[in-house]
């Protein structure tokens, strides 16, 4: 992506977000039951659906990689599940907070949602020691995308195994959500989502370019060297003298 | 003139039968899990504090020491190729990659049901005071075995190309498994209650896990030639 570019993002972000809490602390009514903590639902669920959603996608562009081998389609699977294991540990974060606060304990283990998002991120967790115990650079990229899309069918699978787990005793929360939501409610939390998923952008796009940026960098520094070895008198050559002679 | 090669369902036999008299000339895994299961079996009773089990905590302690000599196997599986370079030899046979991962597959299940021909009935003596509950348990058990083949299958090869392999295989496949768990545990919770088996959402978690069992062949399937390819 380009810097100008980046930079609308980076704002559009901000602007998004800005709006979207402004919304909900200033607009939004309290909710009847839970009161103000009910807030933190507009920052805890957009995280978890984009975090989600960002395993999706890096599943996606896993099996791009394995259909056509090109490493762009590796680094996008590979920024996109990083950008999402950290939303990941947000989303844990919010979702105790929001535990202590309702239910007066850091950790339930009869919210399913909460719980299948641990085993899905404990699952994500272990992409990078697969990923960096693997040296030869192509064999990793390609083991990398074969978890990515082994992890990307486990997630379904995963919410149907710990939702039938659960007896479903105590109401949920989530429910809320799917019927009466209030209209004001609604596009506080709608702004909300938007704001987050673009910020997920935003950061994917950051890391995608810093990871193009270095990997042209080290090509630059490795043409350097390699007009260095071969004639003795390359680049380097004609700087070293005279970095020597400014030492003596 | 060229002779029709061999089908792929010979190819994967073949391959089995390979794993199979390798593994009955070394006895490499296969006495090992049933060492260590019975162990397991001393550890949770001691650990536990329980002589007899029934409900959740026998449903568990059968699942978790299955899963557990499971990863011992799968540890093993993918030895022989890696150390004496044994992989090239067997991509020259005239079947694609997904031919050895399903003849991984098919010994990896192999090795599970024997364990459990021989786990169940000591479980049974150590722990049950009936064992009318494990009859319905067994397809349960095949299914699950079926689910710690396949990941294993698939995750095995991923581990042995890796730096820190003995680590890398128990690290991805425990929350890869965990829903496998979840529905084998849930129904041999009902299965092995104390008042007799009840069959409570009995279809359900056969359903699920038939369905995980499901996914992950053809994940395995579909891209097992990636990780085989140099």
């Amino acid at each position: 992506m380009k810097p100008s570019t980046l930079r609308t993002l980076a704002l559009l972000t901000a602007l998004l977000i800005g709006a979207g809490f402004a919304l909900v602390f200033f607009w939004a009514p309290n909710e009847a039951d839970q009161g103000f903590v009910q807030k933190i639902f507009y920052l805890h669920v957009p995280l978890a659906i984009v975090a989600l959603g960002g395993f999706i996608v890096g599943g996606i562009h896993a099996i791009r990689h394995l259909r056509s081998g090109d490493p762009v389609h590796d680094a996008r699977s590979y920024v996109s599940i990083h950008a999402s294991v950290i939303f990941g540990v947000a989303v844990l974060v919010t979702g105790m907070i929001w535990a202590k606060a309702s239910w007066g304990r850091w950790w339930v283990w009869d919210e399913p949602t909460l719980v299948s998002f641990l085993i899905v991120f404990l699952l994500y967790c272990t992409y990078y020691p697969l990923r960096y115990a693997i040296e030869d650079r192509d064999r990793q990229a390609r083991y990398a995308s074969v978890f990515a899309i082994t992890a990307g069918a486990f997630v379904p699978l995963n919410f149907m195994a710990v939702r039938a787990a659960e007896s479903l005793v105590h109401p949920r929360t989530f429910g809320t959500v799917d019927g009466g939501l209030p209209t004001d409610m609604w596009i506080a939390f709608l702004v909300c989502f938007a704001g987050i998923a673009l910020l997920w952008v935003t950061l994917v796009g950051f890391e995608l370019t810093a990871k193009r940026t270095s990997a042209q960098l080290s090509r630059l520094r490795r043409s350097l060297l390699d007009d260095r070895s071969p004639r003795g008198a390359g680049v380097a050559g004609r700087i070293a003298p005279r970095g020597a002679g400014a030492g003596r | 003139m060229s002779r029709p090669g061999p089908s792929t369902a010979a190819v994967i036999g073949a391959f089995l039968a390979k794993d199979l008299r390798v593994e009955l000339r070394t006895l490499q895994s296969i006495p090992a899990m049933l060492l260590f299961a019975t162990t397991v079996f001393v550890i949770f009773r001691f650990g536990l504090d329980r002589t007899r089990l029934d409900g959740s905590l026998a449903a568990g302690v059968l699942v978790v020491t299955i899963l557990f000599a499971a990863l011992l196997a799968i540890n093993r599986i993918f030895v022989a190729e890696r150390e004496q370079g044994g992989l090239e030899a067997l991509r020259l046979a005239p079947a694609d990659g997904s031919a050895l991962f399903f003849a991984k597959a098919a010994a990896l299940l192999a090795y599970l049901v024997i364990l459990e021909l021989f786990a169940l009935p000591v479980f049974w003596l150590f722990f049950l005071a009936d064992g009318a509950g494990l009859v319905p348990l067994l397809p349960v058990l095949l299914l699950l075995d079926l689910a710690l083949a396949a990941t294993g299958a698939l995750i095995a090869p991923m581990a042995a190309h890796s730096r820190a392999r003995d680590l890398i295989g128990p690290l991805i496949l425990l929350p890869l498994l965990l829903p496998a768990l979840i529905a084998a545990a849930a129904a041999g919770r009902h299965l092995l209650a104390a008042g007799g088996p009840s069959y409570e959402m009995y279809g359900t978690w056969l359903g699920l896990l038939g369905l995980y069992d499901l996914i992950f062949l053809l994940i395995g399937w579909a891209a097992f030639d990636f990780l085989l390819e140099d």
